[in-house]
């Protein structure tokens, strides 16, 4: 009855409250938002004497931003699509930013100071090809010098005022591969380089006023190029033969082409395979060579001649003119914890301007890439700084021997996130740094009562607003009573873990994943490997990552295991075989380690952890294992059972063989998978039961062995109106993993994807196009259990007499129903997710990923097959919200508000301990975290509630209750005198 | 005050009575007035004061009557006020509710107290005992038919299977589309 009283309560509260919003002033309070751009591919320095000094960089994240170079901020940035990906960046006339993407076909011209879009052009393109942007360096600002861009098989000319194609000219040919495309400074011939099918060197000049081939020269080199190419001077450039092992030196100067080879074995004894780096450098070029870098450089005739050499690990920067006619380039190098960074001239190796010695922290890596900028200093010397990428992607600044700044840009490219608490307060463990002090408490409070009895100033609303954000130690590193102060564990593709404190976003501590087997090996995923909550109190929460040693599936795999306090690496193994699936099992040791199978190509599985506890408990539950694949690419779902123990020289016993069970076989002409989903294996529900208006009572399905399967046409698994309504139909699946049933099947003819879907408790909700009312739709099937509908007599429940909660086997062949219902939805989404709480009992919200970046939380309610059009008293006073076509957009409930996660790809909930709140986590480019309550904080008080009124209160009733009391103690006296 | 009072009552140190109330004549030589006879009083005043009893049982017996049905009134208005409240849960249902419930408990429990003043050996209580408490109950019923309305009471089936978990599941299984 209580419950019943309290779910009510709940439904009262939450039918009061439509919609989720905040006030102005309790923005940035319990969530927070950081910005990022990814991993740097092209750095170019604006450094003006007038106005702010400012890098533009373009991102492997498709992000071309505006950083300060004083601190590393970003004054501008914009996050171009995710097919949009940059190819080339630079800066004209002084003023725009050039940028180059989606393979040499989108040239768009951005404002420096704001970054606003100044011109867009869209140019033609044939094919795909290499895309090279060449902008000149402006001498005179008045003039327009033509932006030269090769892609897509055309040459362009584009005017940088405007954007206007002043000519192109084809070069479509068939075999025929543009290289390189060179400007003399201040010439008007532009040479285009190619190669036609490889073997065969074409250089034509081309008139950079009007566009025509002045004249073409081709000679046919016979050992064939590979196409690794290096531009050394405006006309040479260095090729590699098609068994790289000589160096081709190709001048065409006036248009004649001459070859001159050299054998990298004349160049380094014992060579191997040569590899030309990127760098450019004048007159020189790096190649590396028997896992060393070499200098080589390139004399008048084509003559090459090695000058330096330098150890593998080089990152180098291209080279840039210093004074008196001079190059000179970067290079950084590692020496244990230790980086080395020199600049040097390019013509003199052994004149070093610059070597500077940093300490560099082990978790980041080698350096990736180098960008040098010089500057003069105030004695006239030239004064260096280097913007280096890290193997972990983050960016950083060095000047003067010393890291100016550093950005996390791994955070941009997070792919799988997970929470961990954080340590309890100990007796002994110092926290009272964060505490207040009584008075600060006292005048804290006061000025909040100020504040709610309207009586403060601006000065003491900036004030109030500002210990509100700092408020109540949310900061700590301790476990907080609610369970508000987590740690989020992001996994980035660079393959480093980072701890993000929940209260702030700061990094609490992060850590590069390291092998013996491989030199990086890549992040895959993250797995709770040991939460300690009952009788292993005094260990440490501690996570599985899983790796991979290299790309390919059949890649051995690398398992650590980090202590989530610490953030330091208890053990990691090679383990020898490749990874393909891990699951997590629901059983866990007598130190709480949770057992986790890991199959591999071979359809073996492995037990982790390797212990004969966990074998006991694997044998135990030997029989009840099942393993489901999905093939994507032949349409077939399998389902495996556990057979044996492998057999073999190299397996252990913790090894088994699995046997095929059943398949699903989707019939390939006319479906194809294009999305699956299962419940999250640590949702919480709180009951078995729905209860309808008139009391009537349905029994959730509620099973973790649901897949749900979304197939497509074959032909419509394109873009969103690629194929008309009749060609394409969208079906949905419901089935059990364990016996392969297919418990519900929907088509949804005229439809398409791309499917976005959430699967918790008994429903699954999910996002599709409809080609007919061309819009989007979304549906929602919540799935009954019709064998258990009998149990309804009240007597047998009462005395227990009823097996609702025997354990349960898919064998049983449940009955199950579904109902659903379908509506329209206005937004294209990414990516949708459901709040999850401690207990489940709070009702749930969709967090819906939109197309504009920013997370929507829609109530469930909205999506409740029960909804009529005309609901009766009994159902609206439940909640039912009266049917609509569509889902109501409410701008309100933008859990975002006023940000955007740029890129968004994923979003996380975990819950907190107090049952009404929930984490949000969203990753993509940006971050944003933020705590939700669906059914808003109904079990605790909120934030802004006035403690000190309260007491004043309190202390002004006491005061009123002594005075009337010592007045009336007065009054009779006089009385009994009278 | 109670106390003032006291302290002028023992006070009195003497009085006169004024009335004189004895049967006999008196030990004084004063004759009766011609014409008054002292028997004629003595027999009306007996009269008087059996009459006297008797008005006053009867009058205790209305009175019991009506306190026995007094809560008939009190279960009107309840009635009324319930038909006010509502079928949904808030704060003035439950308060009118609780309420109806309490006030019948709490005059079930002082029966006695209530038709203490009444008590007579000539007065017979059962009947209105029987009646208070006939109404009183159905008071009380209506409050508890009250609570049903507002569903709070554990009558049906989803009562008792809301709070039950999800059961156990046997198997096992995992898996899903390959790392890439």
């Amino acid at each position: 009855m209580a419950i019943r009283v309290f779910l009510l309560l709940l439904l009262f509260l939450s039918s009061a409250i439509v919609s989720f919003s905040l006030y102005e002033d309790q923005a940035g309070l319990a969530d927070w938002h950081q910005r990022y751009i990814g991993k740097v591919k092209h750095a170019v320095f604006h450094t003006q004497k007038t106005g702010r000094k400012r890098v533009i960089v373009s991102t492997e994240e498709n992000v071309v931003a505006s950083l300060d170079l004083r601190h590393g901020e970003i004054f501008w940035r914009h996050v171009l699509g995710t097919k949009d990906a940059i190819d080339g960046v630079g800066i004209a006339l002084g003023k725009y930013v050039i940028t180059l993407s989606s393979e040499g076909s989108t040239l768009r011209a951005w404002n420096l100071p704001d970054g606003q879009m100044v011109w867009e052009t869209a140019l033609s393109s044939a094919h795909h090809s290499k895309s090279l942007l060449s902008v000149p360096i402006n001498l005179k600002v008045d003039k327009d010098y033509p932006i030269t861009v090769f892609g897509g098989g055309y040459l362009h000319a584009v005017s940088a005022i405007d954007g206007e194609v002043l000519w192109e000219k084809d070069f479509t040919a068939e075999g025929f591969e543009v290289q390189r495309v060179l400007q003399p400074l201040g010439s008007t011939v532009i040479y285009v380089l190619g190669f036609v099918n490889l073997s065969e060197a074409v250089v034509y000049q081309i008139d950079s006023k009007i566009g025509e081939v002045v004249a073409q020269k081709s000679m046919v080199f016979p050992g064939g190029f590979s196409g690794e190419i290096s531009s050394v001077s405006s006309d040479k450039v260095v090729v590699l033969d098609s068994k790289k092992s000589i160096l081709v030196t190709i001048g065409f100067i006036d248009g004649d082409i001459s070859f001159q080879k050299t054998p990298v074995s004349d160049l380094v004894e014992n060579s191997g395979n040569a590899e030309i780096l990127s760098p450019l450098l004048s007159n020189m070029l790096a190649v590396k060579v028997n896992k060393r870098t070499i200098f080589v450089k390139v004399g008048g005739e084509g003559k090459l001649e090695v000058v330096d050499s330098l150890s593998d690990e080089t990152a180098m920067s291209d080279s840039l003119p210093v004074a008196d006619d001079q190059e000179a380039f970067a290079s950084v190098h590692h020496e244990g914890s230790k980086i080395h960074l020199m600049v040097k001239l390019v013509n003199e190796l052994d004149n070093v301007l610059l070597r500077e010695t940093i300490q560099m922290d082990q978790h980041r890596g080698r350096v990736h890439k180098v960008f040098m900028n010089n500057y003069i200093r105030t004695d006239r010397s030239n004064g260096f700084r280097a913007l280096i990428v890290m193997e972990d992607h983050s960016l950083l600044l060095l000047q003067q021997g010393a890291i100016v700044w550093s950005r996390e840009e791994g955070l941009a490219s997070v792919t799988d996130v997970t929470t961990a608490e954080l340590p309890v307060e100990k007796d002994g463990v110092s926290v009272a740094k964060v505490e207040h002090t009584l008075f600060e408490w006292l005048k804290g409070h006061v000025l909040k009562l100020k504040g709610s009895l309207l009586l403060a100033s601006p000065e003491d609303v900036v004030a109030i607003q500002e210990l509100r954000v700092k408020s109540s130690g949310k900061n700590k590193l301790t476990r907080d009573h609610n369970g508000f102060r987590k740690l989020i564990l992001a996994l980035t593709r660079a393959g480093k873990l980072f701890a993000l404190h929940t209260g702030d976003g700061r990094i609490v501590w992060s850590m590069l994943l390291k092998s013996q087997a491989c030199e990086r090996p890549n992040g895959i995923s993250l797995y709770q490997w040991q939460v300690p909550h009952h009788h292993a109190m005094d260990k440490n929460p501690s996570v599985l990552v899983v790796g991979r040693c290299g790309s390919d599936s059949s890649a051995p795999g690398v398992l650590s295991f980090v202590d989530v306090y610490t953030g330091k690496k208890i053990t990691s193994s090679d383990i020898g075989h490749s990874v393909v699936q891990v699951l997590p099992l629901p059983f866990t040791d007598s130190t709480e380690q949770r057992l986790h199978l890991i199959a591999d190509t071979v359809g073996h599985v492995h037990l982790y952890p390797k212990t004969s506890e966990a074998l006991s408990i694997f044998q135990r539950e030997f029989q009840n294992i099942y393993w489901y694949t999905v093939g994507a690419d032949d349409g077939i779902i399998r389902g495996h059972v556990m057979k044996s123990s492998c057999s073999g020289e190299t397996a252990d016993e913790y090894c088994f063989t699995t046997r095929e069970l059943w398949t699903v076989v989707f019939p390939s002409e006319s479906e194809k998978i294009i999305s699956t989903l299962t419940r999250k294996p640590n949702e919480v529900v709180h009951t078995q039961a729905k209860v309808n208006t008139d009391q009537d009572l349905l029994y959730k399905y509620v099973s973790r062995n649901l897949l749900f399967v979304a197939t497509v046409s074959p032909k419509g698994a394109g873009e969103i109106g690629s194929v008309t309504p009749e060609e394409s139909s969208l079906v949905v699946y419901l089935i059990d993993t364990i016996t392969g049933r297919i418990l519900h099947r929907l088509s949804h003819q005229g439809c398409q994807g791309p499917v976005h879907a959430v699967f918790s408790e008994n429903w699954v909700v999910y996002h599709y196009f409809n080609l007919r009312a061309h819009k989007y739709e979304v549906t929602v099937v919540e799935i009954y259990d019709q064998s258990r509908a009998e149990n309804k007599n009240v007597w047998k429940l009462i005395l227990g007499k009823h097996n609702l909660t025997a354990p349960i086997t898919s064998y049983s062949r449940p009955e199950v129903f579904t109902k659903s219902q379908s509506y329209f939805f206005a937004q294209s989404v990414k990516t949708i997710a459901v709040t999850s709480t401690a207990k489940g009992i709070t009702s749930k919200q969709l967090l819906i990923g939109t197309i504009g970046d920013q997370i929507l939380a829609l109530d469930k309610r909205f999506v409740d097959p029960r909804r009529t059009l005309n609901p009766s008293q009994a159902e609206k006073e439940e909640g039912i919200i009266p049917l609509t076509d569509s889902l109501p957009i409410i701008p309100q409930s933008y859990v975002t508000h006023s940000h955007r996660v740029e890129g968004l790809k994923g979003i996380v909930t975990a819950p907190s301990k107090l049952e009404s709140t929930t984490h949000v986590f969203a990753y993509g480019v940006d971050l944003f975290y933020t705590r939700l309550a669906p059914s808003k904080t109904y079990d605790s008080l909120t934030d802004d509630f006035s403690y000190a009124l309260l007491l004043i209160t309190i202390v002004a009733l006491v005061a009123a209750i002594y005075i009337t009391w010592a007045l009336s103690e007065k009054k009779e006296l006089s009385e009994k005198w009278r | 005050m109670d106390k003032g009072k006291a302290v002028m009552g023992t006070g009195r140190r003497w009085a006169i009575e004024f009335s004189d109330q004895s049967t006999v004549p008196s030990s004084r030589d004063i004759l009766d007035p011609p014409g008054f006879s002292r028997a004629s009083q003595e027999q009306d005043d007996s009269a008087n004061s059996r009459q006297k009893k008797d008005a006053e049982a009867n009058w205790k017996l209305q009175k019991a009557w009506e306190v026995a049905q007094s809560p008939f009134k009190n279960l009107m208005m309840m009635g009324f006020m319930m038909w006010m409240a509502g079928n949904t849960v808030h704060l003035f249902s439950i308060g009118i509710t609780f309420s109806a419930l309490w006030q019948p408990i709490s005059a079930l429990q002082s029966v006695g107290k209530i038709f203490e003043p009444f008590k007579d050996n000539k007065v017979e209580l059962l009947m209105p005992k029987l009646v208070f408490l006939a109404l009183n109950l159905g008071g009380l019923a209506l409050g508890v038919w009250k609570l049903n309305t507002l569903g709070l009471l554990p009558t049906h089936a989803s009562d008792w299977v809301s709070s039950l978990p999800p059961p156990q599941e046997v198997e096992h299984s995992g898996g899903g589309f390959v790392f890439h």
